[in-house]
């Protein structure tokens, strides 16, 4: 038996779910009637939504996406290393280990100041026009180390903040304790930082999953390429949608988890 | 012999003095409580005899040596005197024992297995010894301090110094963690309190040290100082306290 305080919290709970479901369902319905009523709806349906298309490219672009995953799967371990080792450099508080500091200070400032694209096209074009042998020639490489320089600087300022965070009373801890500065680092600091930034360097690393596709540009037949081919042979433009879908099959779940973990955090700091 | 002996020790943050000319002794097991109202110069100057603080003026000797060198490796020092802080600053990512075994696997490079006997005698000894593989935030206040000062006596300090550790403590959780200073006293060591626990201070002390504005305005036996304070500042705050 509900008492009247929970009845009436009841109602409200089901009277505000009525009202999200009806007011959704009106401007599901006017996009559905609208849209199609726009002069050019036609030719966009045909040239974007064709399910005959559409299920023909599926599979290849699929296949053609496992390159991207692999892209991503061996860069990011190198740009989670190279990351913590600049955000080191940048923390290195001795005046003789200056220079590293100044380093650190540069490579963040100017790899997230270039957009990923021409440091792709910089690198990917540049290096291999030295003219080294194979397979030093390989845009695989050097579209892979453009992801990698430009990734670990925002993951280097991440790991950064999540240095900082960390209270200052747990160095005077691990001082008083007699503990050197690397050990101290290495024990205190940077597990209780790692641990930290895990939600935000999630969201990096989905950030670099899309940002393979940028490497389409100087070689390598990854999904998007493989969509621009088909959408060059069938005239359409299906499989760029197909692949859309397919990134968002992994990108989806992968936000949502980074959100929980996020909020999971946020409760147990309070 | 460990002998703490502080020589005309100045500390500025800035404009503001810290510590004006402090002269302090600390003889071997004794006892010694610093009062004085908050911002008084209490904490900075245990923060200083552990060279967590560089001092600007004056030395501070440890049996004798000048540990207050420019440029002396103050993680020696360090090791041979412990610090416990008011808000215990235990490290949370690790457990109890891990917290205690920390600084003696990584500075007298001794295995778990060697250290573990004597953690454990440290952790019964206190009350602690089913705590062991809590995390810090699976233990109350009181818990947590005397974690934090198994600890320090972990390093085998000669000395230990402690900064207000009861302060943020609630009130039923203080007595825990004053008997284990009790305990510590009883066995010869040689410790330095910033405390507000008036009657403890006089319980137990061998010297009473009021400060106020970074000086020592008077010293002496606990009974002297409680009960016939000279100077009119100590007067005033033992009055308010009491």
């Amino acid at each position: 038996m509900l008492t009247a305080r929970q009845a009436h919290a009841k109602r409200v709970r089901k009277r505000s779910t009525t009202i999200a479901v009806i007011s959704t369902a009106i401007v599901v319905a006017f996009l559905y009637l609208l849209i199609p009523l726009a002069p050019g709806w036609p030719a966009v349906k045909k040239s974007f939504f064709n399910t005959d298309i559409f299920i023909k490219t599926f599979p290849t672009l699929l296949d053609a996406f496992v390159l991207d995953v692999m892209i991503f799967l061996w860069c990011a371990p190198l740009i989670a290393i190279l990351g913590l080792v600049i955000a080191l450099c940048r923390d290195a508080r001795s005046p003789a280990l200056y220079p590293l500091r100044l380093f650190g200070a540069i490579y963040t400032d100017v790899f997230r100041g270039v957009p990923v694209i021409l440091i792709v096209y910089l690198i990917g074009f540049g290096i291999p026009g030295l003219g080294l042998p194979r397979p030093w020639n390989s845009p695989y490489i050097w579209g892979s180390l453009a992801l990698i320089l430009t990734y670990s600087a925002y993951v280097a300022e991440i790991f950064r903040s999540g240095i900082e965070s960390i209270h200052h009373s747990q160095r005077a801890a691990a001082a008083s304790l007699g503990l050197s500065p690397g050990d101290t680092m290495r024990f205190v600091i940077l597990p209780q930082a790692i641990r930290r930034v895990v939600p935000a360097n999630m969201n990096m690393f989905i950030a670099l999953q899309k940002d393979v596709a940028l490497l389409s540009f100087i070689g390598p037949v990854e999904i998007l390429r493989q969509a621009g081919v088909y959408k060059s042979l069938y005239a359409n433009f299906t499989p760029y949608v197909a692949a859309a879908i397919i990134f968002l099959l992994i990108t989806i779940p992968a936000t949502r988890f980074a959100d929980y973990l996020m909020a999971k955090q946020q409760r147990e700091r309070n | 012999m460990s002998e703490l002996k502080l020589v005309d020790v100045h500390k500025s943050f800035g404009e503001r003095k810290v510590c004006d000319g402090i002269n302090l002794t600390i003889q071997e097991g004794e006892m010694v409580c610093l009062i004085g109202s908050s911002g008084s110069g209490k904490s900075t100057l245990l923060r200083c005899m552990n060279l967590l603080e560089e001092i600007d003026e004056g030395e501070i000797f440890l049996d004798g040596t000048d540990i207050s060198v420019p440029g002396l490796d103050p993680q020696p020092v360090r090791q041979q005197i412990g610090l416990v802080f008011q808000s215990f600053n235990l490290f949370p990512h690790m457990t109890a024992v891990e917290n205690v075994m920390l600084a003696p696997r990584r500075i007298y490079k001794r295995r778990r297995d060697e250290l573990l006997p004597d953690v454990e005698a440290l952790f019964k000894k206190f009350g602690l010894a089913d705590r062991m593989q809590n995390y810090p935030d699976q233990l109350s206040g009181g818990q947590q301090q005397r974690v934090a000062i198994v600890r320090a006596l972990a390093m085998q300090p000669k000395i230990m110094l402690f900064d207000e550790i009861t302060s943020a403590l609630d009130p039923e959780l203080v007595a825990e963690v004053l008997d284990v200073l009790r305990q510590l006293h009883r066995q010869g060591m040689t410790m330095v309190l910033a405390t507000h626990e008036m009657n403890f201070a006089r319980e137990l002390a061998d010297k009473v040290c009021f400060l106020d504005g970074g000086k020592i305005l008077e010293e002496g036996a606990p009974q002297a100082i409680f009960t016939h304070p000279k100077h009119a500042r100590t007067q005033a705050f033992l009055q308010s306290i009491l």
